[in-house]
This record gives structure tokens, sequence and C-alpha cells, in this order.
């Protein structure tokens, strides 16, 4: 099937994709956007969260022709190494990451949480990030790091 | 952990989707929002030769309230269910669970139709449903419309009485009386997860309770013996005991048997507590 969509502004398309292909590895293996990271393949992790339309998904749980006509973000559409965002600023300000294999979909989840709500509580941060696991920080710098961010 | 491969059709319209359902036979299955199915696609736990994929079916995402009814679209998200107001004013006990559905990003895409046609027993929906006496709207291309009530749907685990060439269109919730009280409590291992055990509660200004239990069985168990008890002026030990009395739980890695039991009693108490709190006098 074609896959027609916009993925970080930019209008994207693939032929002949697969129904069962999900749009984590679409993004990965067809469009080459490999800073979208899969951890567990089934929906527990969070590591593969990208923004769809507005909303934060994980992109293992969607099929990669579910996206035709999407708008798509990914992590490669927050800044670069030489032009940060101010999130990823204050991220890194805070040590937030450690081994950095969770950290797209932290990154993605927390986007869409400060577009929704650009002033959130310590307990509003905490419910929104609980579905996204982290191995190496024990969840501190991460929490502090949306915080800087935010002003609180 | 890839899904297998199977055919697939995105229909335009809910009578496009019923009869591809139709035409596919027993092994066609319907994609809501996926965030059950497409993990038992990763892990190989099923194998469906086609996925007839109604995210595009536009007339099932509506939320209406007339009279007392409210009546919500299958294909209705949780995140936009969270954050109706209509669906807040109306049934407040959904706005309730909403948040102890999964995660943000699962209430994204998960539906509320799906949550229902999947029956896990340790889903928060499916107890509410069965609670305030929720009636399922289904249909099918060879036989329409036909309307379910909740008690006769949940037939066991991950089980439903729905045929497979049916449909699951819209869910009718009963207005709740101005003034109701409600709340949810449950014990999970972690924040997010499916609960262990849980609990939920809607109190009326008339002092009559509602009350549903989560994962202490195959399916979601209503509690009528409480709420008869809770009537009459009994006290919420009395309510949860009777609530409990003849639940058989089954055990698994993370409860025994007699802990969830035990803790089931718990939630009836706390949400009825809280519950009744919240009910106007």
């Amino acid at each position: 099937m074609n896959v027609e969509l916009t993925v970080n502004g930019e209008a994207r398309s693939a032929h002949d994709v697969e129904p069962r292909k999900t749009l984590a590895d679409f993004l990965r293996e067809d469009l080459g956007l490999t800073g979208t990271h899969l951890g567990c393949e089934h929906g527990v992790c969070g590591a593969c969260t990208v923004i769809v339309d507005g909303d934060a998904v994980r992109s293992c749980l969607m099929l990669a022709v579910q996206a035709n006509r999407a708008e798509i973000r990914t992590i490669e559409g927050l800044g670069t190494p030489d032009d940060m965002n101010p999130l990823q600023e204050s991220m890194r300000d805070s040590h937030a990451f450690q081994c950095g294999f969770c950290t797209p979909g932290f990154m993605m989840q927390i986007t869409a949480l400060l577009e929704e709500n650009p002033s959130p509580t310590e307990d509003e941060v905490r419910e929104t990030l609980s579905g996204n696991i982290c191995r190496c920080t024990g969840y501190e710098s991460i929490i502090n790091g949306v915080l800087k961010a935010v002003g609180a | 952990m890839k899904p297998p491969a199977f055919d697939y059709i995105a229909a335009g319209s809910l009578d496009e989707a019923l009869t591809a359902l139709a035409e596919g036979g027993e092994d066609a299955k319907v994609l809501a929002g996926g965030q059950s199915l497409i993990p038992l696609l990763s892990l190989r736990l099923a194998y469906p030769s086609l996925l007839v994929d109604v995210n595009r079916v536009d007339e099932l995402s509506t939320i209406e309230r007339t009279n007392g009814t409210l009546r919500i679209g299958s294909m209705v998200r949780h995140r936009t269910a969270e954050r109706s107001k209509v669906i807040a004013d109306a049934v407040p006990l959904i706005t309730a669970v909403m948040p102890y559905i999964g995660h943000v990003a699962i209430r994204s895409r998960g539906t509320i139709g799906g949550s229902i046609a999947h029956a896990d027993p340790a889903a928060e929906l499916p107890a509410v449903a069965l609670a305030l006496d929720a009636t399922i709207n289904v249909r099918s291309a060879a036989r329409g419309e036909r309307s379910i009530a909740a008690a006769d749907f949940f037939d066991g685990y991950f089980t439903t009485t729905i045929e497979p060439d049916e449909i699951v269109t819209s869910i009718d919730f009963p207005v709740a009386a101005p003034g109701t009280g409600v709340a949810v409590e449950e014990v999970a291992r972690r924040h997010g997860d499916f609960a262990m055990v849980g609990a939920v509660a809607a109190v009326g200004p008339d002092g009559t309770a509602r009350i549903a239990l989560i994962n202490v069985a195959e399916k979601p168990v209503r509690a009528t013996e409480a709420e008869a008890a809770f009537a009459t002026g009994a006290s919420v030990d009395d309510v949860a005991a009777a609530a409990t009395r003849d639940l058989d739980p089954s055990g698994d890695l993370h409860a025994s048997p007699a802990y969830r039991k035990k803790v089931a009693g718990v939630c009836v108490k706390r949400a009825l507590a809280k519950a009744r709190e919240g009910a106007a006098k």
C-alpha cells in the first residue's frame, strides 16, 4: 500500500508498504529516521513515542498504513546538536538522561505534554511520564529537567 | 516482535467495514485503536487473516446526550473522553476511570468501543458499563442493529456475546442523577499497569450505590448484594464483606486468590467512602 504523510514538516511517501509494518519500523527502515527507538515492541516501554496529529502515541502500536495523511513529529524534528530547542537544553543542563535509549520517547512525550499544558506541576509531569521506562536514571533527573524547562 | 502478515482494509464507512468483516469470515478482525490488538499481533498471539480498520469511520466518533442517555461512539478515543465536558457532566464515573486506563500515549489511540469489545477482566470500562447498566449497540451487515445489556455482554476472559460479523457502534450510558458521587480504587504494582484488583462505585443523591469489581473473575463482577446492603444503611465494612463473600478469584504471579479477595474488599470500602463523600447530601 502507498503511504503519504508529513514527517517533521516534510512531505514523505513510500510505496508497497506491507500492512503489518508498524509506524516505528516504517520511520526507521523506510524513511531512515532512526532516532525513534524500539525497546519492547509491544507498547510497554514508551521508547518509540512520537507525535501523531498533535497527540503522543506509541509508534510500535500503530501500523504505518494507518499513518497515511497524518502529520508526524519525531525526535529528529526537535533540534540539532548545534541548535537544540529550549527543552533539549534544559534536559542537557539537568543531566536528565544517561545511556540515551529511552530519550527520544521521553522527549516526544514531554513535548506533547508542554504543548497541551505549558506549566505542568511536578505531579502532572510524573503522571504523564509514568508510561516511559528508563533503566538508568531513576527518573529524578528527567523530572528535574522538565521542571527546569518550564521554570518551576 | 513483528506482526504476522494479514490483509488490510481501511474502511471509509460503517457499511463498508461491515461488508468487509462479513466477507472476511471468522478470522477477520476489527482494528480500532489497536492498543491491545497490535501487541497481540506482535507477540504472535493472534493471526487474523484480515484487519478491517475503522479508524476513518467518522460516524463512530460522536458523543451525544439526549434526554437521559449519553451515547458514546465506539471510536471515541480515551483521550477525547477524558477531556470531554459532556461526558464529565453526564456520566462522571467514565471521566473518573480514564486516568487509570494505560498511559497518556495509550489513551491517545485507544477507544471506548475497543476496550468494551476486548473485554479484559482487568480493564476499567467493562466494569463501569456493568455498574451503570450500560447498553452496547452492535451492528452487522446481515442482521442490522441490536442492543445488548452490559450484564449480558461480557461472557468470560476476553469474550463477549457479539458475533464475528458484528461491530460495536456505540455504548449508551444512563445519565447520572445530579449530585452523584463517583470513585475508582485500584491496586496495581506500577502506576498505569492493569490493576491486580479494583472497584468502581457511584453513589446517588438518593443514597443508592452502584458497585462493580475489576479483575476478580473472568469478567467484571457487579456487587448486587453489596448494593442492596448499602441501600439499607449497612456499614461500609458490612457492604464490603457482602461484595466479596462469594468471590472466588484466581491467583497469579502478582496476587494470590486470598490476597485478591481481601484487597477487593478494601477497594470497595475506599471507593464507597469516597463516592459517598462526593455525593450531594
